[in-house]
């Protein structure tokens, strides 16, 4: 291993922990809505992520994780108000139910590759959509499920403050973050990698391409349904619009302007997205025109996000 | 009996218009392998316009061949300026097309507004035929023409002619078509087109059918797309059998089980991609 190699992941973790020290320490001195922006953010940030993880280091475009993400919301909030579960057991069982989901999908869709594998993910995030919508003695239909309230936190208690929610997010998100490194890190990540850059080399080499992928989807799906919990409490509103087509791509928007296979690209599209999207809607209703610019200047400028706009200047 | 006949009836012309909107959805991704995500939004422009056509002439057919060349009209410029730009990348098609719909989604509430519009048409397409003790609505009966007579000039087209030929093989092999002297951009960009032309017409008969409204566009997606998956992604065949079984299913799933009748839509998908992922007539 060359120097620069082992520097890297050092000045990564050095780079993370300055930003959220930052995203600590600033907190009580902000307004509390850019707290509550940044609760949002967050949120989106490991879901945004977790995406990476196919997406950028495995090479599986899935535009569908929405789909897992939905399933994370609508678990929490089915379980919050219909059955009184505490913070831990609508958490856990959101993580649970997204896993045994993602796996279940990643059994149809894993046969598929490249351009066909995004048809399909597609597809079950719109079908997912149709059931959401459909499904109304589950899921609430159109109306969605209300009433969701803010968490009791151990240590803590109610969690019903900007503040003390706050926390409770980014203390996940720390957790989810420690675990992503991890994993881009360990010989699984570093084998998803070599998947995505030649299957047939990795096949050769006697790896188990299917089961990589799959356990990668399962992983990225868990992770969704935690982001898709931490929403449900966050929003205290689940309805088809989590699992809409414009919520899904949204996902892949945020992996895409930050910089796919970068991890940190993603977390910084995803804060991106979410504040550009309030402070538009400030001056004026087209936000979804604003939105459709950035998915065009992205596509046609910024395939490679901001990261790879900053790569490519230096 | 006549429960039986009338939903048969029924779910073949809802089949007609499952068809036109993927049939077109496959032709595209058959010859430039994209997620056509502004699929969507050909079908809604399609709606609009003919409803505005037939308006301003009075004239049910010119409105629905004026919006449909319209919409053509339109991919074709989207092929050309944007989804050339990024040949080649799958992602940034991809996202090119849903910032395109997002787009269209925008400019048609601000040009039509938040309500609903529905296309009357003809006088004619309010009555019935009576057959046998069975009565049959005009408007289904000329929905379910429309269709079929596009797919049999479709399928002559793609099957009989040189230039379907041509289609045929770049579906297969567009480099290799491209090598042996075909103008495989200015295939692709006719293909484009004649996609959006039969989404338009799927949006003008549409609209005649269930009127148009916001968010069609992204309500009416999962069914193209799942038509075109199971039917076999650049199929034409593929399509029209997999729209009449989904317009088949989804018209009995709705009438015997409401409750979870979406999952008509997805169970016959995840049968179809466990046991043949290539879909009913696709081939690897």
């Amino acid at each position: 291993m060359d120097v620069a190699a082992t520097r890297a992941p050092m000045r990564l973790v050095t780079g993370l922990a300055v930003a959220l020290a930052i995203l600590a320490g600033l907190a009580p001195v902000l307004p509390s809505y850019v707290v509550i922006l940044m609760t949002e953010g967050l949120i989106y940030a490991i879901a945004a992520a977790s995406l990476d993880l196919l997406l950028g280091f495995a090479g599986l475009p899935s535009l569908g994780h929405s789909a897992f993400f939905a399933v994370g919301a609508y678990t929490t909030a089915i379980l919050v108000t219909r059955h009184q579960a505490s913070f831990g057991a609508a958490l856990a069982a959101s993580v649970a139910l997204a896993a045994i989901v993602s796996a279940a999908i990643a059994l149809l869709v894993l046969r598929a590759t490249g351009i066909y594998f995004m048809m399909i993910t597609l597809a079950v995030a719109l079908c997912a959509w149709g059931l959401a919508y459909r499904w109304v003695s589950l899921t609430g239909g159109d109306t969605g499920i209300v009433g969701i309230p803010r968490p009791r936190v151990p240590w803590v208690g109610l969690a019903s403050g900007t503040l003390s929610f706050y926390y409770t997010v980014l203390a996940l998100f720390v957790g989810c973050l420690a675990l992503y490194l991890l994993l881009i890190w360990s010989p699984f990540g570093k084998t998803l990698v070599g998947i995505r850059d030649s299957e047939s080399r990795m096949r050769v080499l006697g790896y188990n391409v299917f089961l990589h992928k799959a356990v990668a989807l399962v992983i990225a799906g868990a992770f969704a349904g935690l982001a898709g919990s931490l929403y449900a409490y966050y929003n205290g509103f689940v309805g088809p619009s989590t699992v809409d087509l414009a919520h899904s791509m949204q996902f892949v928007l945020m992996v895409i302007v930050g910089g796919p296979g970068t991890l940190v690209g993603p977390l910084i599209g995803a804060f991106a997205i979410t504040f550009l999207e309030k402070m538009v809607s400030v001056f004026t209703e087209r936000w979804v025109m604003v939105l459709a610019a950035a998915y065009v200047v992205t596509a046609l400028w910024a395939p490679r996000g901001m990261l790879g706009l900053l790569r490519a200047a230096r | 009996m006549e429960f039986w006949v009338n939903q048969t009836f029924n779910g073949i012309s809802y089949a007609a218009l499952l068809f036109l909107l993927g049939g077109g959805l496959t032709l595209i991704f058959g010859v430039m392998k994209i997620v056509n995500i502004a699929h969507g939004s050909f079908y809604l422009v399609g709606g609009y316009l003919g409803v505005a056509l037939f308006a301003a002439t009075g004239n049910f057919y010119l409105a629905l061949v004026g919006s449909a060349l319209a919409v053509a009209a339109g991919g074709v410029v989207l092929e050309r300026v944007f989804l050339r730009a990024v040949e080649g990348d799958d992602l940034r098609q991809m996202l090119l097309t849903m910032g395109i719909a997002l787009f269209v989604q925008d400019a048609c509430l601000l040009v039509w507004g938040g309500d609903p519009f529905s296309l009357r048409g003809p006088a004619y397409f309010a009555q019935s035929v009576k057959l046998g003790g069975f009565t049959f609505p005009i408007l289904r009966l000329f929905m379910i023409a429309a269709a079929g007579v596009l797919f049999v000039v479709l399928w002559w087209f793609e099957e009989k002619t040189r230039a379907g030929a041509m289609v045929r093989a770049a579906i297969d092999n567009a480099e290799m078509t491209e090598a042996l002297g075909i103008n495989v951009p200015i295939l692709k960009m006719a293909v484009f087109g004649l996609g959006a032309f039969l989404a338009g017409v799927a949006g003008v008969v549409g609209s005649a059918f269930m009127g148009i409204y916001p968010g069609l566009d992204f309500e009416i997606l999962p069914y193209a797309f799942v038509v075109v998956i199971v039917g076999g992604m650049g199929s034409l065949s593929g399509a029209f059998v997999a729209a009449l079984v989904l317009g088949l299913l989804d018209n009995f799933g709705k009438a015997l089980f409401p409750e979870i009748s979406y999952f008509t839509l997805f169970a016959p998908m995840a049968i179809v991609l466990a046991f043949r992922p290539t879909g009913l007539f696709g081939r690897a």
